[in-house]
């Protein structure tokens, strides 16, 4: 056998790029159903919580080109056991505002739209309970936090320890409702066959959204195929199933034709998730050398009435720093908003924001150096857990970042540049994500010519998993990318988890790696090392967790430099240039892993400056809902990005030593920005985002 | 109520009824499949949707299809001349100056637009001299004229040297 360069590691072009940037790689929408497509619309809830008293589609149901109007008088019956906000039009009660009361299934898009205006509706509703606060009387504890963690962590007496520490920090940060909005919207396009149903959807896992609809539509799982093998971005919000999966075939099934629903985008703020709004209250104690005695971390957030989700705002405590005295919590209110959910980096991101500004101002109340202070408190082994890391580099992330920044030197002192109207600043914050494996299967055949068909029901949401999942197979089964065909994002092929908690890579990339020495051994012990003419085919996989999970602590870790100008006039923020270096063990691919890096970092300062969904106290609605009122970065709102990262495989993580880098690069950003803001101007904002007017409202407060 | 046009799409004329409420967005998508330019928000905020039009970057979601007349609609997928990948289109995937890709096809034909502006002289909110003839298409200039294209997975780091690569290979002044 000829030797064969590995491709692990190589910045390889996105093998779905070309067709992508034409614009011809079928998304949802896109897909050719074989027949015309009939087009689906909703009628949404004006009222928060109550009751439909009346409903009357008379007048759409007449409009020419109207096929039906479904209503929970005449909606197919979903079977029980779903999630509480998918039995869609299975009821005349309200929970929240926005959720589906009708649907108009039509000739066209606009008939469609226009018939949803003609639908009658008037409901008895109570006023909206919508507002979140550390003082309501009705907060609660939930069982546990999202991904299984524990709601509460408490060890030693972090009160007693407080009360003798040399300094202290006690401060109350927030982060609001955000929106995961990718510029794809929700699509779902359902095709019936008898009792077999094909939906083309835009999701994070076909497998997960296969589960949903053969319960609710009381099928075997193989009468449901879900493809999905692009998809325009997800953030968490494409995790789950949602409303519009199970409307979609529903209505496809009623009309027994095939049905589009694309949610508007006005609708992403209602129906697909959010990000909860967090007040979190931040107590360090420390000594005079700036070790910590005593970390407090308590969350306050909220879900919705008919559904719990409780954000693990709090983890990334239990892990960063070490104290010997430490108390993280999380409180839920339950209000009538819509389902929140997990985006990217569920916990981390706003717990990071709160937890990296702490130490910030830990760090100024002790006359440290952030770097220092941070380096200081480092722990030996996992700090609760009490079991070593399988490998920790934060602090070579932070020196490797202070040196490509040019951190040296820096006043400790904040609003002392000035460059014209400028005032100028640097802050640093820590970066961390869960490292995490889960159960895949995988099929890799061979023919006789060396052609190997990979089948993994993975996805590729913008990771570039298409390409890295290639690359992959390509060094496990020594050959060259070119003789990979890999098909992913279809629930026909060997079962997989979907997009989500950064274990893509971890996950099918080892169930890659295992069935590929599988199929290698096969060759060579039942076909001698050669390959049989009508070819091989082998299944194998992962079963989830590896070995070392339970003995170890496995996290990715970074550090995230970055300076800030605020104009004096006008309250303006910039950030001009940012160094993250990143402790992500193995980089599969140098391009897409840059992009996922810097992708993530610059989310992360859209959170800081702009994102935030504003809901109406009185009347219970998200009221910039839109991308016009949502504000997201722009590209002129994004400078320099310096991005790197460590070459350091994490050996006991999984078969390729990678630890998972969607997420990680929101984590801890917005707290970076935040940081060098007060630098610049000697203003600590603490409820995101830090847009121009709190420049002022904090000058007057100063 | 429906009307008879013509659309000249990416070098082919396209008869077609449409109601008179259609975008020439939903002309392309749902009418004639060319779903090269993407759908975002359907209200002129995002510029997944841009094509151009007789050369000009728009909204392809704020035009009525009716509106159109003769004007020649280039999508993304239409700047790919005899199957051939446009200079941009390789640009884009050298750089990874996308993600998901939702975005890109309109992303392309915006950086199309932006060429063309700025070899016409026309300035933009970060022109220093708005007098002055001729634009430098520096990096300050690319951002400022791609933003009216959101990319939630926030490529823009690499979308800034894609464009600015063929502004280069083109010689529009940097």
């Amino acid at each position: 056998m000829t030797t064969i360069d590995r491709v692990v590691g190589a910045g390889v072009d996105r093998i779905d790029g070309p067709a992508k940037v034409r614009g011809t790689a079928p998304y949802a929408y896109e897909q050719d159903p074989g027949e015309p497509i009939a087009h689906l619309a909703v009628v949404q809830s004006t009222v928060n919580r109550g009751r439909v008293t009346r409903l009357d589609p008379a007048r759409a149901e007449a409009m020419t080109g109207v096929l039906t109007v479904l209503t929970p008088d005449n909606a197919p019956r979903l079977a029980e056991g779903l999630a509480s906000d998918l039995p869609v039009l299975q009821s005349l009660d309200v929970a929240y505002q926005g959720q589906v009361v009708a649907a108009v299934v039509a000739e066209t898009s606009e008939i469609a739209r226009a018939a949803v205006g003609a639908v009658l509706v008037e409901y008895a509703a109570e006023e909206p309970d919508v507002v979140l606060s550390a003082d309501r009387q009705d907060l609660y504890a939930p069982e546990q936090v999202n991904a299984g963690f524990a709601t509460d962590s408490i060890i030693g007496d972090v009160d007693q320890a407080l009360g003798a520490a040399a300094v202290t920090v006690d401060a109350t940060y927030e982060t609001p409702t955000q929106h995961n909005n990718p510029i794809e919207m929700h699509t779902s396009m359902a095709r019936w066959d008898g009792d077999s149903l094909t939906m083309w959807d835009a999701n994070q896992g076909p497998h997960t959204i296969v589960n949903d609809l053969a319960k609710g539509f009381g099928l075997d799982r193989g009468q449901v195929r879900v493809i999905s093998p692009y998809v325009g971005g997800a953030f968490g919000s494409k995790a789950f199933t949602h409303p519009n999966q199970m409307l979609a075939a529903m209505a496809a099934r009623v009309v027994a034709r095939t049905v589009v629903f694309e949610l508007s985008r006005q609708q992403m703020f209602s129906l697909v998730g959010h990000r909860t709004p967090t007040i979190q209250r931040v107590r360090l104690g420390a000594d005079a050398d700036g070790r910590l005695t005593a970390i407090s971390h308590e969350v306050v957030e909220h879900t919705a009435r008919i559904m719990e989700f409780a954000e693990q705002t709090a983890t990334p405590t239990r892990l960063m720093y070490a104290a010997e005295n430490r108390r993280t919590t999380h409180r839920l209110a339950r209000l009538d908003v819509p389902p929140p959910t997990i985006m990217r980096a569920p916990g981390e991101t706003p717990g990071m924001f709160a937890l990296e500004s702490a130490m910030d101002e830990l760090a100024a109340a002790l006359g440290m150096d952030p770097i220092e202070l941070r380096i200081r408190n480092e722990p030996a082994q996992d700090p609760e857990r009490h079991v070593p890391w399988s490998s920790r580099h934060l602090v070579e992330c932070l020196r490797t970042g202070a040196e490509r920044f040019g951190w040296a030197g820096r006043d400790l002192r904040p609003r002392k540049r000035t460059e014209g109207r400028w005032l100028v600043g640097t802050g640093v914050a820590s970066a961390t994500y869960p490292t995490r494996r889960r159960r895949a299967q995988c099929r890799i055949s061979v023919d006789g010519r060396g052609r190997y068909t990979v089948e993994i029901d993975g996805s590729d949401i913008g990771t570039g998993a298409w390409t890295a999942l290639s690359q992959i197979a390509a060094d496990a089964l020594a050959t060259d990318l070119g003789s990979i065909e890999l098909h992913i994002g279809d629930s026909r092929l060997p079962r997989a988890g979907g997009a989500g908690g950064s274990t893509g890579l971890a996950s099918w990339g080892s169930a890659i790696v295992l069935t590929a020495r599988d199929l290698r051994r096969r060759l060579d012990d039942e076909y001698g090392g050669q390959l049989p003419a009508d070819g091989v085919s082998v299944d194998g996989g992962v079963e989830g967790e590896g070995p070392h999970a339970k003995t170890h602590s496995m996290h990715a870790f970074g550090a995230h430099l970055v300076e800030v100008r605020v104009d004096q006039d006008t309250g303006e923020v910039r950030v001009p240039r940012a160094t993250s270096v990143y402790d992500g063990g193995t980089i599969v691919n140098a391009k897409t892993a840059r992009s996922q890096f810097l992708g993530g970092f610059s989310m992360g300062v859209s959170m800081a400056l702009h994102e935030e969904s504003l809901i109406d106290p009185r009347l219970g609605h998200y009221v910039n809902h839109d991308l016009a009122g949502y504000h997201v970065a722009t590209n002129a709102d994004i400078g320099e990005l310096d991005i790197s990262w460590l070459d350091e495989p994490d050996e006991l993580a999984n078969e390729l030593g990678l630890k998972g880098i969607g997420e990680i690069g929101i984590t801890g950003a917005a707290a970076a920005v935040a940081n060098a803001y007060w630098h610049a101007t000697g203003l600590r904002v603490r409820d995101l985002p830090i847009t121009p007017d709190k420049y002022f409202r904090e000058l007057d407060l100063a | 109520m429906d009307t008879e046009i013509t659309l000249r799409v990416d070098g082919a004329a396209h008869p077609l009824t449409v109601d008179t409420r259609t975008t020439l967005l939903d002309a392309l998508r749902e009418r004639l499949r060319n779903t090269s330019p993407k759908k975002g928000c359907d209200h002129g905020q995002c510029g997944a949707c841009t094509v151009l039009l007789d050369g000009r970057r728009v909204n392809s979601c704020l035009v009525l299809a009716v509106t159109v007349g003769d004007a020649e609609v280039t999508t993304s997928d239409g700047l790919a001349a005899d199957g051939q990948p446009h200079r941009l289109h390789r640009s884009f995937v050298e750089y990874d100056a996308f993600q998901c890709g939702y975005c890109t096809p309109g992303q392309v034909c915006s950086a199309m637009g932006v060429l063309a502006e700025a070899r016409a002289g026309w300035p933009s909110a970060v022109t220093g001299d708005l007098d002055d003839a001729d634009v430098d298409l520096t990096d300050a200039e690319i951002r400022e004229r791609m933003s009216g294209n959101l990319c939630r997975c926030a490529a823009y780091a690499n979308i800034v040297p894609a464009v600015a690569a063929v502004a280069q290979a083109e010689g529009v002044r940097r």
